[in-house]
């Protein structure tokens, strides 16, 4: 089995492409997953993976394979997310639910630093986050893409987040590539999916008896030693490869990315942005909902005394009017201007502040927004009245 | 002014401010005032280097922070006099700076920086240099002046075009008469004249349009104020002859973090915190004319 060296990179170079052909993957049976996830445990790792949430499939404490959402799957398009039923029992047969790994490198609440009242002034102090080293389980492709994403904000080579280097340091990637697409899925588009390659530190295919397992990291060959893991036979390859395949064939949205950049930022006042602000509401759920939207506001949480103040980072929206606040006044007064703030950002502004796209193709904005605006179709628009 | 390289006041943490003392304050004008800070380490307090055009989060705790550009006249270093205060002149706008105004001489605050792009002392070198500023938009050249007039042999000609709403809305005015004898040619002008004003009133395009000499080939201008004044004032100045590359802005928004990660002060693809304050024209200019960027 190959191994990759997978530390935070704020470049996010590209690794070569995993291979999980005869001879190059592990597999791990089913009936042997809780010793899997019993070693996580012992490792000291707090695991985080999908399990039902409200009616949804969402991230959480995982402890046992039933915590899995094993049988379910859901059916996403614009505006719509309903679980469904699968007629199998596959444990990860989904894509994506609204949560992503965002809110555990970067959570949404957050103190990040104290002011205390001393008779000579306020001592201002540094916070310690204590938090327990994460393993996430179930990362798919775009969601590393994701996290490749926000190293190059939060670990730039001008400043880094303290909170986010050392979460994201200690977290332990299980990527589970994903065997189906959803109507939203546009990951093709932005070159981050379907397949898992870059970023993790193991990477699972589910098969109907257990999984695949390529090792991308020395972390996660490590992770595996004394499991019941023995090398993948062929047709178990094959299954995953077909597998794979499958969520490759479904995926029919597209994007076009050609020049971008330039499409966006030269038609500022294209009357597509009138149109979209006509059915957005901004309440700001495509913000929440994607992974690596990460504007943020801190607020000042002062006892009853104040003499003690918690400074609390907060995700913060730019479709929240207070957002663009400045000098008594709103930069940004109405809709049009913040959802052409989001989208020129997203796909165009992200490229000049971070050298890469915003956006991974996850397509949570889609289906998460109450209206049902999908951002593939809003490109599209300018695309073919450009000014 | 020595570069920011080693920016003590800018902790690992970029939310984590260094405690700060007002030690004076200059009640510029009914709602402006100069705050004369210190840092509370001395340490710091000596080490603390700034340029001209780059400005601190001034912060009051349980209230919030503000992003305010330093306006310290000289060089940022110790003088004969003792090591100088660091200098915000702040106009009141809001929660914070309204809580800054009741905190008074004396009274608790955090800083940290300096943050952003400076004015381009190095690479206009050799240049004219055309100050243009509007209302309390001088307080990001207040430094700069000090800048430009400690070093007239790098600037051959140094020139201030400065226009505000009334005239007790012109700032630093005690300072006019030292800048015109270091060798600053200085004019202002008011939008609404008042009883005692001599000078000219108008918008502080008018005086750029009529300047005289005018060489564009060895001008650089730089211009800081309300942005629709900084948007006339460049065009006046193109019309002019003036190349983009030669012109200098410097632009405001919403500025939280201060290092690029809270997204409030973006403006088009620019976060104005890492990527300005200061800007060249023709980096931004697409952007300017654009309602709600």
């Amino acid at each position: 089995m190959a191994e990759r060296e997978t530390k935070p990179d704020p470049k996010g170079k590209s690794l070569p492409a995993s291979d999980d052909g005869p001879g190059a993957a592990g597999w791990i049976a089913k009936s042997d997953f809780q010793s899997f996830l019993d070693r996580l445990v012992a490792l000291g790792y707090r695991t985080i993976g999908p399990t039902l949430i409200q009616g949804a499939i969402g991230y959480d404490e995982i402890r046992q394979v039933d915590d899995l959402p094993k049988g379910w799957t859901e059916h996403q398009s614009a505006g719509s997310y309903r679980l469904v039923r699968r007629d199998d029992d596959a444990w990860f047969g989904f894509n994506l639910g609204p949560h992503s790994w965002k809110r555990y490198l970067f959570p949404p609440q957050q103190t990040v630093a104290k002011a205390i009242k001393r008779d000579d002034g306020w001592q201002l102090d540094d916070v310690e986050d204590a938090e327990p080293p994460f393993a996430f389980l179930g990362v798919r492709a775009c969601e590393l893409a994701a996290i490749l994403v926000q190293d190059r904000v939060f670990l730039n080579e001008h400043h880094s987040d303290p909170i986010y280097r050392r979460r994201r340091e200690n977290a332990l990637l299980i990527a589970v590539n994903c065997t189906q697409a959803a109507e939203t899925c546009f990951c093709t588009s932005m070159g981050t999916g379907p397949r898992c390659v870059v970023a993790f530190d193991l990477a699972l295919t589910e098969t109907e008896l257990g999984f695949t397992v390529e090792i991308g990291s020395p972390r996660g060959a490590s992770v595996l030693a004394g499991l019941p893991i023995r090398e993948a036979a062929p047709a178990e390859c094959a299954e995953a490869a077909s597998a794979r395949q499958q969520a490759e064939d479904q995926i029919s949205k597209r994007l076009d990315t050609t020049d971008i950049r330039e499409l966006l930022l030269g038609n500022l006042d294209h009357p597509q942005w009138d149109d979209v602000a006509e059915r957005c509401l901004s309440c700001t759920n495509c913000t929440m909902v994607c992974p690596t939207c990460f504007c943020h506001s801190v607020e000042e949480v002062s006892d009853l005394d104040g003499g003690q103040v918690d400074r609390v980072r907060q995700w913060d929206s730019c479709f929240n009017a207070r957002f663009s606040y400045m000098n008594g006044g709103l930069v940004r007064g109405d809709v049009r201007s913040r959802y052409r703030q989001w989208l020129t950002h997203k796909l165009a502004g992200w490229i000049d502040q971070f050298d890469t796209s915003g956006c991974v193709g996850c397509g949570r904005c889609i289906t998460w927004c109450p209206v049902g605006i999908d951002l593939t179709a809003e490109v599209a628009a300018i695309r073919e009245v450009p000014k | 002014m020595t570069p920011s390289a080693n920016p003590v006041a800018v902790a690992a943490n970029p939310w984590l401010a260094r405690p700060a003392t007002i030690e004076s304050i200059t009640r510029e004008f009914t709602d402006v005032s100069t705050y004369h800070l210190r840092f509370a380490d001395p340490e710091i307090d000596s080490a603390y280097r700034f340029r001209a055009g780059q400005f601190n989060m001034l912060y009051v705790p349980g209230v919030g922070e503000v992003a305010i550009g330093v306006s310290t006249g000289g060089p940022g270093r110790p003088t004969e006099d003792g090591p100088p205060t660091w200098d915000h002149t702040v106009r009141l706008a809001g929660q914070v700076t309204a809580a800054l105004d009741r905190l008074g001489i004396g009274g608790s605050l955090g800083v940290r920086g300096p943050y952003g792009e400076p004015w381009p002392l190095d690479s206009c070198a050799g240049d004219e240099i055309l100050l243009v500023a509007g209302g309390t938009g001088l307080a990001s050249l207040r430094a700069a002046v000090y800048e430009l007039l400690a070093h007239r042999d790098r600037f051959p000609r140094v020139r201030l075009l400065y226009g505000a709403r009334t005239a007790d809305g012109l700032l630093y005015t005690s300072e006019y008469d030292a800048w015109t004898a270091a060798g600053m040619e200085i004019d202002t002008t008011v939008d609404r004249g008042s009883p005692g004003w001599q000078g000219h009133v108008g918008v502080v395009t008018q005086l750029l349009t009529r300047l005289r000499p005018w060489d564009p080939e060895r001008t650089s201008l730089w211009c800081c104020g309300p942005e629709v004044m900084m948007r006339f004032a460049v065009r006046a100045a193109l019309a002019r002859g003036l190349p983009k590359e030669r012109v200098w802005v410097s632009m405001e928004r919403n500025m939280q973090c201060a290092v690029g990660l809270c997204g409030h002060c973006q403006f088009g693809p620019e976060m104005i915190c890492k990527s300005g304050p200061v800007y060249r024209f023709d980096r931004i200019e697409r952007y300017l004319n654009v309602e709600g960027l």
